[in-house]
């Protein structure tokens, strides 16, 4: 099985100091990978500069074998690529239906669009009861459902994850990422998942990745990590 | 009576020109974040466009057309051209680039056309009906009506009805977020200078014909008396700025029909501080919109 | 406890001493000014010495502007109208006193001033409450309403026509065929150098800094325990003041005013200069004064070159100024993308002449 997305060497930063440095990562279909690490350690930065918005300095990015890395950020969905940025992203100036429905513009295939649309309430039923609510409105377990709802309408094949456990409730963030295991069974899709809350996300992971001071230091399965006292009091402090 | 009633519907109609013009500054100020102090003498220079073609062609619809055209070129041009490498890390540069957008198209018509003014006609006759002895509306005021009627209708409809209106709104709030959802945020902006340069050209083809006429700096007046529109219904809200626009048209009609027209100005100043001071966050619009 | 008592008052004479110093290089540096200018009036002709007299009246308008936008950060369109409160308020006075000698200038001048401080406290205190757009957007309103007031009291200002200003000639003392040009140019960097050496000073001093403070971080001046929006329009009183002279040296210089000689473009223009010549530094504001006299004048002789029909030379003479300083204006500002702030940085002579500040 080749990778779906491949990483190799990656270096990136915000100005002259780099953030990244010489990161490796292979991800397959239908895997779900955590990220882990300390604040700071560069896992924002690392989905950042995947998605395009922040550019690499050096290194390769690859998507089934295609280079990403010209790719401009707006071209990314087409790509099938949908990033949930850190603190949802959700538009709170502009209504449930209307952030949900921007998640489809793109698409050409409307009728699909409208039926993901249809597939997004049913799944989230809260969601449905706000339809005409303004985003700054929702509540933060609503916001991430609409978050990702909304990258949900994109029918993605790489969703990127930062943090949605950030906020919730513990009986939410379980729901959340049984969800994504859920997601990821049905559809194929591959989530490359940053978090904080180390436990869940190892708990739906395949993988796990720890990151600190901008490198990978550990890649491994995450049934591995959770057994793994040493690195667990190292990188991840519990 | 017959006097007061007379301002109010010259007010009225003076208003939805401001309002227009208000509109066109609301736009960017969404968009962008600038207050673009050029739009007066954009709408200038469109309509000296227009005028032109107007005469050599005897028809005042193509100039009319011209003149809305060129207003979307020109929106989308300094866009492209000039604003979009503007930093924006101080609010003071966007103003100052704008002032030197001034400078440089009223500096280019004054070079083509001349320092004097020059006759603009209207395409439809300014005198008033009279009902009953009372002096009421001109078709011209009809027709400004109509018109900023139909924009503001067609902006509405833009604005909430359409994908390109939702991108255009979810680009302003949230570029990031826009962009990792496929919006052309670059491509969204410019468009907002487009639209926003075009009301402001059709405000100034609807306001010359009721001024001296086309000079370079005719649209000065009207941009301050526009800007007073804006700030007095928040900046921020397009409701505001048709609110504000009437506001200012009737008070400019009273203050010049009653204390006469040199008044007007300093009528406007007097709004202008007054709103500010008095009321930071405009009718419609949050007090935090004032300090950015 | 002895330690802290002898190290305090130890610090102050420094201090104090650093700004006498300061004083004595201030007043040495007008010294020579003056010196310059004298000089230069006896060596160029009268022409050319009514265009040095001009450079003086703009310098006490851009060095005042300077130290509003450039050191205290707020930006003002309205400085021509209150170039225009200064001209009409000299012209005025100075009608009423005319014909009782010399003295008559000063009072005129300084009644300029006074009246322009007034008004000039007035808009401070809105634009002390006020930012950026807002800011600029009344301040506009002030620049173009205000010649608009000219034009409507009739009686007072006598309209568009504007009033003319008669002012005595040179003393006797000075000799019968002393030319009136060369007075000019000694009144007008009088002025000038006056003004230039007490914002010199002022920009030393803890107002200084307090203006620099207040312009970087409000939040944090306002924590080191300055009063920001005293701050703030004092910088406009003071920028006031030095408009209404710089106005009333205008109108003494062309001995007319007129709505027309103070529109929006002169605002425009002003700004421009203060832009151009490095944002918050003095010897910026003078190469601004000395732009604004030069450029047009240069034109002038570019399009008399030309050969072009009387007409068109006429068009180009009075827009081609304008056109080059707004692509200046608007290059300057692309080119530096720090914005106006980090200009000084591309400008090696600049630190040397500048008032020392954190960057
Ligand atoms: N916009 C930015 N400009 C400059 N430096 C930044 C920027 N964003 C992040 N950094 C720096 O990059 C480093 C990595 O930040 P990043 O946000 O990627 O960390 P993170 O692992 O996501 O942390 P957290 O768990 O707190 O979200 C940090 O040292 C941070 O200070
Ligand atoms: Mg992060």
């Amino acid at each position: 099985m080749t990778a779906l997305l491949e990483v190799k060497g990656l270096t990136a930063g915000y100005g002259a100091a780099p953030v990244l440095h010489d990161i490796d990562l292979s991800i397959e279909q239908g895997q779900i990978v955590a990220v882990m690490g300390a604040n700071g350690a560069g896992k924002t930065t690392l989905l950042r500069t995947l998605s395009g918005l922040v550019k690499p300095t050096s290194g390769e990015i690859r998507l089934d074998g295609a280079d990403l890395r010209t790719t401009k950020v707006e071209q990314m969905v087409r790509r099938g690529i949908a990033h949930v940025p850190e603190g949802r992203g959700v538009v709170t100036e502009l209504t449930v239906d209307e952030n949900l429905r921007l998640g489809g513009l793109w698409r050409s295939d409307k009728a699909d669009a409208r039926k993901a649309l249809d597939e997004v309430y049913e799944l989230f039923e809260p969601l449905a009861r706000r339809k005409r609510h303004p985003g700054h409105q929702l509540s933060g377990g609503e916001r991430q459902m609409l978050a990702l709802g909304r990258a949900l309408i994109g029918r993605p094949r790489l969703m990127l994850l930062d943090e949605p456990s950030l906020g919730l409730a513990p009986r939410v963030i379980a729901q959340i990422m049984a969800l994504l295991r859920d997601l990821r069974n049905s559809t194929g899709m591959t989530v490359l998942l940053v978090e904080q809350n180390v436990r869940s996300a190892l708990s739906i992971a395949d993988i796990g990745v720890v990151m600190s001071l901008g490198r990978v230091v550990t890649r491994n399965d995450a049934a591995t990590l959770r057994t793994d006292d040493e690195l667990r009091h190292a990188y991840l402090g519990f | 009576m017959d006097r007061f009633i007379f301002l109010t519907f010259d007010g009225l109609s003076r208003g939805a020109v401001y309002a227009a013009f208000a509109l066109s500054l609301v736009l960017i100020w969404r968009a962008a974040r600038i207050v673009n102090f050029a739009q007066g003498a954009m709408a200038v220079a469109t309509a000296y466009a227009g005028y032109s073609v107007a005469t050599a062609t005897g028809s005042y619809w193509l100039g009319f057309a011209v003149a809305l055209v060129g207003g979307l070129l020109l929106g989308a041009g300094v866009e492209r051209v000039v604003m979009r490498f503007v930093d924006h890390s101080s609010p003071l540069n966007g103003v100052v680039v704008a002032l030197g957008l001034v400078l440089v198209i009223q500096a280019v018509l004054g070079m083509i056309y001349g320092n004097e003014f020059r006759p603009a006609g209207a395409p439809f006759s300014r005198d008033a009906f009279v009902v009953g002895g009372v002096a009421l509306l001109s078709r011209f005021d009809l027709w400004v009506f109509a018109a900023v009627i139909a924009v503001v209708a067609l902006l509405v409809l833009l604005f909430t009805r359409t994908a390109v209106g939702l991108r255009m709104r979810a680009a302003a709030f949230a570029p990031d977020v826009s962009r990792l959802l496929g919006v052309n945020v670059g491509g969204m902006l410019t468009l907002g200078w487009a639209l926003a340069a075009a009301v402001g050209s059709l405000a100034g083809m609807l306001v010359i014909p009721t001024e001296l006429g086309l000079h370079p700096n005719a649209m000065d007046i009207v941009f301050v008396s526009a800007f007073t529109a804006a700030v007095v219904g928040g900046l921020d809200s397009a409701i505001g700025a048709v609110v504000g626009g009437v506001i200012v048209g009737l008070l400019l009609s009273y203050v010049s029909g009653y204390l006469g027209a040199t008044v007007a100005p300093i009528a406007v100043l007097v709004l202008l501080l007054v709103v500010l001071l008095g009321r930071p966050g405009g009718l419609f619009g949050s007090v935090k919109a004032r300090a950015a | 406890m002895t330690d802290l008592r002898e190290r305090a008052p130890a610090k102050v004479p420094t201090e104090k001493g650093k700004n006498a110093l300061s004083l004595y290089r201030h007043l040495a540096l007008m010294l020579l000014g003056a010196v310059v200018i004298l000089a230069l009036s006896y060596a160029l002709p009268p022409f050319r010495n009514y265009q040095l007299a001009t450079v003086g009246a703009y310098l006490c308008v851009t060095a005042g502007l300077t130290v509003l936008t450039g050191l205290n950060g707020q930006l003002s369109l309205g400085h021509g109208a209150l170039m225009a409160v200064g001209a009409y308020t000299l012209a005025m006075t100075q009608n009423k006193l005319a014909g009782q000698g010399q003295w008559t200038l000063l009072v005129a001048v300084l009644a300029a001033i006074v009246v322009t401080t007034a008004v000039g406290a007035v808009v401070g205190l809105a634009a002390a409450r006020l930012r950026g757009p807002y800011l600029a957007g009344l301040t506009l309103a002030v620049a173009v309403v205000v010649p608009a007031i000219a034009s409507t009291f009739d009686t007072t200002f006598n309209s568009d026509q504007g009033l003319s200003v008669s002012v005595d000639p040179p003393p006797l003392a000075l000799g019968y065929d002393f030319p009136y040009e060369r007075w000019q140019a000694w009144l007008a960097w009088a002025g000038a150098l006056v003004t230039l050496l007490f914002l010199a000073n002022l920009v030393r001093s803890r107002f200084g800094r307090n203006l620099t403070a207040v312009r970087d971080d409000e939040a944090a001046a306002r924590l080191a325990g300055i009063n920001v929006a005293r701050t703030q329009v004092m910088a406009f009183v003071v920028s006031a003041a030095c408009a209404g002279l710089g106005g009333a040296l205008i109108a003494v210089l062309s001995q007319s005013v007129s709505p027309g000689a103070f529109p929006l473009t002169l605002s425009l223009f002003l700004l421009m200069a203060i832009v151009i010549g490095g944002l918050g530094s003095l010897a910026g504001a003078l190469w601004g004064a000395v732009l604004l006299v030069v450029l047009p004048a240069t034109t002038h002789s570019l399009t008399d070159s030309f050969d072009v029909s009387a007409a068109v030379a006429q068009r180009l003479e009075g827009n081609l100024p304008l056109a080059i300083f707004g692509v200046v204006l608007i290059v300057v500002m692309l080119a530096f993308p720090g914005g106006i702030a980090s200009l000084k940085k591309f400008l090696p002579n600049a630190k040397k002449l500048l008032p020392k500040r954190k960057a």
